[in-house]
């Protein structure tokens, strides 16, 4: 999937990759993507319940080089 | 219009100083509007230095312990400083934030930290030892904005 921005939370535990990718979310324009990696198994859950209450849409999720990635589409 | 959670944080040790500021820089990650009472122990978490913010083995047998170690050993002089050290290097390895890190977050987005009056003047602390950016108040303060609230803790 094409993505305008990467962020790489991997190695971090909750709640800094939610965190964090808000952040990184931040000064990207609306409709772009962001690609996020994480390890914390956790991240699975959050990252949908993130995109859920902030309105940002969760497009994939999935794993890939035993890492949990996730594309949200900023609202 | 955002939801809105209001926290109590009334304990000072480093185990209970994470769920306020872990619920409070998530929510506001979240776009929720965050207030965070400190009262009592709690208010240790507002110091400009959080080196003081420790954690026991004793009085708590639920913590667990790389070896079994009686109670009578957890009492000698070091002992909490020697199980501080070893739960924050655990923390650091495993990815977890330090508590400044995660206080920083909740400030840079926004979360609302209120001092309880009574027990600043009660433990005779000085709004020196505080960071900036915080607000003085008392009960009514913060009912005024639990009243509103989504969500409303008492950790």
């Amino acid at each position: 999937m094409n993505f305008d921005k990467e962020y790489d939370a991997s190695g971090l535990a909750c709640p800094l990759p939610i965190v964090k990718t808000k952040k990184a979310l931040a000064d990207m324009a609306s409709g772009t993507v962001l690609k996020v990696m994480a390890t914390d198994p956790g991240s699975v859950c959050d990252m949908a319940a993130f995109a859920e209450q902030t309105g940002n849409t969760l497009l994939e999720q999935g794993e890939e080089g035993g890492k949990y990635v996730f594309f949200l589409r900023k609202a | 219009m955002a939801k809105k959670m209001a926290l109590i944080a009334t304990k000072g040790t480093l185990d209970m100083a994470y769920p306020p500021f872990i619920l409070g820089s998530t929510a506001a990650a979240l776009g929720w509007d965050v207030q965070i009472f400190f009262t009592f122990y709690g208010l240790q978490l507002l110091r400009k230095d959080l080196s003081s913010v420790k954690i026991s083995p004793l009085g708590n047998p639920a913590m667990p312990m790389p070896v079994p170690m009686p109670v009578l050993v957890q009492i000698l002089p070091g002992m909490e400083s020697m199980a501080t050290m070893m739960m924050k290097q655990k923390m650091k390895s495993k990815g977890v934030a330090s508590l400044e890190q995660l206080r920083d977050l909740c400030l840079e987005a926004d979360v609302k930290f209120v001092a309880c009056q009574m027990t600043v003047d009660l433990f005779e602390f000085s709004k020196s030892d505080f960071i900036d950016n915080i607000e003085y108040g008392g009960a009514a303060t913060f009912m005024k904005f639990a009243g509103e609230s989504d969500v409303c803790l008492f950790i």
